[in-house]
């Protein structure tokens, strides 16, 4: 594939977020807005939508990078059930802020792919699941429900169409296993947010036990567009098999963090070191999670890679959310590593083994070795441990966990050798002047309760 | 609102019960799902917006008005993180501590309010105002390091930009 021209690229789905008014239905309407839903309920068949979604290869941009009108396909055509389409705006994964921009600055564009949506899988009712954090985003798209009710956009006769489509915003409690699709489904029925094992997928088995499809925010915003500008506009950016424009969230150590629409198939050198600025404070690259925490970690040596979903599959990580974390040449990597298991552990919901044992024992074993206290057997138990989590529960968490773990392990097994052979002096002197801590910004009382809390685990 | 207060305005730690005005926002939320009990999670926000907080007379207050057990609101209520709890403080302080904030120095956040406020994470000043949480990932890591306090993101921070945003709370 020849280089992506990410320089001269047009944005899309982030082409009036900037503006003031982006969130009023009047600045959308003025701008094409709607038109993509128009053109769906008017025009196509709701087989059509789905050919026509199916022949543009968009890929789900939530994390597994599902062909988005293969998924719809699932649903049964003719089921005297009701049908859902649920948004999945549970934001969650670490170093993943996209859908919020959507969400607080741009809903009317979401609104309309909930429509097209809606109307290719015959939904009648819409549910966004929202994670409770995003206040702002909550507040913004009720009111952009609201001015769409009130002009004839949503409700029992969708722009004069006669079709029928409800959508009520649903917000969640804190708990990121809900962004997983069928922890989400149960969280959103009022349970506990417990994940259900598959098949029954949710296309024939979802909501309320009835067929169910399950969307990410940015997939539902790229619809509209799609519709509008057509299939063969959609393919020509970035690869054939996965095209579309993307949005990348950069986070830590770059001169300019932020989400950056590209093309995607864009070089992840160019995105850190031409459009983040490079690396903050004049240091060098060490390492980056290329698609949320989730992801498996690339060496520097190992960036020079396309940020697209089958090009860093070779490589052996994943595009996943989008989440691209950047880390300098002072990161410890053990700690890096501690900080991702506590989230897991503390994320894990509980009801299978290997993820609600296996998250914490890493935790707790990764702990120690910052610590200062760990065994050099430690390293190989961890990815014994990581071994027997892949793959042997009813969602994903535990892999989500095991992946980081293994590939940091794997990749930066010296530093946990080093930990662990230097102990608790090396422990002391890098939480007193590591890379987390300013000159001057911390207090003796604080270091020493620093030290402290390292020698516990 | 503090929690003593809500108590105080809902007539003591007797039963709570839902204003009209609340009442009347559960019969609009029952409308938009085919079965009563998918309206668990906002009628928990209504209480917690209600009641201040959400505790032990709350949760029998929901499940009173649901129909469903008082057990089985409990189990879904502390499945969650983010509604406010009996003992929070009127100002909750939510000090986002997932990698990408912890690279670009939550932890200095952390121990600043530890210092200032005298407290640890998970803990209130006894003067019941501040409620110190560290949590994981807001979904904000281009703006690190960020707190959310009650509902309000606060971005970018730095020790001082922190200091006088907590000197400007009413």
């Amino acid at each position: 594939m020849p280089p992506v021209d990410y320089r001269n690229f047009e944005k899309v789905l982030l082409k009036h977020a900037d503006h003031p008014d982006s969130a009023e239905l009047d600045y959308y309407l003025s701008h094409g807005g709607y038109e993509g839903a128009r053109k769906a309920l008017t025009q196509h068949e709701p087989g059509q939508v789905i050919a026509l979604v199916k022949a543009s290869n968009l890929r789900g941009r939530g994390g597994a990078g599902f062909p988005c009108g293969l998924k719809w396909s699932f649903v049964p055509k003719s089921t005297p059930k009701p049908k859902y389409l649920v948004v999945n705006a549970d934001e969650s994964e670490p170093g993943t802020f996209k859908d919020r921009i959507i969400l607080e600055r741009d809903p009317h564009q979401l609104i309309e792919g909930i429509l097209i949506a809606a109307w290719a899988i015959q939904a009648s009712t819409a549910y966004c699941y929202i994670r409770g954090e995003f206040v702002k985003g909550y507040r913004v798209m009720e009111r952009a429900i609201q001015e769409a009710y009130d002009r004839g956009i949503l409700g029992p006769n969708v722009l004069g169409t006669g079709f029928r489509c409800d959508l009520t915003m649903h917000r969640g409690a804190g708990a990121y296993i809900c962004g997983e699709e069928t922890g989400l489904l149960s969280s959103l029925e009022g349970k506990r947010g417990l994940p259900k094992i598959k098949p029954p997928f949710p296309a024939v088995e979802g909501l309320f036990r009835c067929p169910t499809v399950v969307n990410n925010v940015e997939t539902l915003a790229n619809l509209p567009h799609i519709l509008t500008r057509g299939v063969d506009w959609f393919k020509s950016i970035g690869p054939d098999k996965g095209p579309g424009p993307k949005l990348l969230c950069v986070s830590g150590h770059v001169e300019r963090p932020g989400t950056y629409e590209v093309p995607m198939g864009i070089n992840l050198k160019d995105l850190i070191f031409d459009l983040c600025g490079g690396i903050w404070k004049g240091r060098e690259l060490k390492a980056v999670i290329p698609g949320g925490s989730s992801a498996k970690v690339l060496t520097a040596a190992e960036c020079d890679v396309a940020m697209d979903f089958d090009s860093l599959m070779a490589k052996g990580t994943m595009l996943g959310s989008g989440g691209v974390i950047v880390m300098d040449d002072s990161t410890d990597m053990v700690d890096a590593l501690y900080n991702i298991l506590r989230f897991y552990h503390h994320e894990s919901c509980g009801q299978c083994t290997p993820c609600r044992e296996g998250t914490g024992w890493l935790e707790k074993i990764v702990g120690r070795i910052r610590a200062g206290r760990g065994r050099m057997e430690d390293i190989d138990l961890c990815l014994d441990i990581c071994d027997m989590m892949v793959g042997k529960t009813i969602c994903v968490l535990a892999d989500a966990a095991a992946f980081p773990c293994e590939s940091i392990l794997r990749k930066f097994r010296g530093e946990f050798e080093e930990r662990v052979r230097k102990g608790q002096g090396f422990t002391r002197k890098v939480l007193t002047g590591g890379p987390l801590v300013q000159p001057g910004a911390i207090s003796a009382h604080n270091q020493e309760r620093r030290i402290e809390a390292a020698h516990h685990g | 609102m503090t929690q003593a207060e809500a108590t105080e305005r809902a007539g003591g730690a007797g039963p709570r019960e839902f204003s009209e005005a609340a009442k009347r926002r559960i019969e609009w939320l029952y409308s938009r799902y085919p079965v009563r009990e998918a309206a668990l999670l906002p009628v928990l926000r209504l209480a917690e917006e209600e009641f201040g907080a959400i505790d032990g007379p709350a949760i029998e207050c929901v499940a009173r008005e649901m129909g469903i057990s008082p057990g089985h609101v409990y189990g879904v209520f502390t499945f969650y993180t983010h509604y406010r709890r009996e003992g929070d403080g009127k100002y909750v302080l939510q000090v986002c501590s997932t990698l990408p904030c912890a690279l670009r120095g939550c932890r200095d956040v952390v121990h600043h309010l530890e210092e200032r406020l005298g407290i640890g994470p998970g803990e209130t000043t006894p003067d019941g105002r501040f409620t110190l949480k560290k949590v994981e990932c807001l979904g904000s890591c281009d703006t690190a390091p960020v707190v959310q306090v009650n509902e309000d993101y606060h971005e970018n921070l730095t020790l001082e930009k922190l200091d006088a945003i907590l000197d400007a709370l009413p």
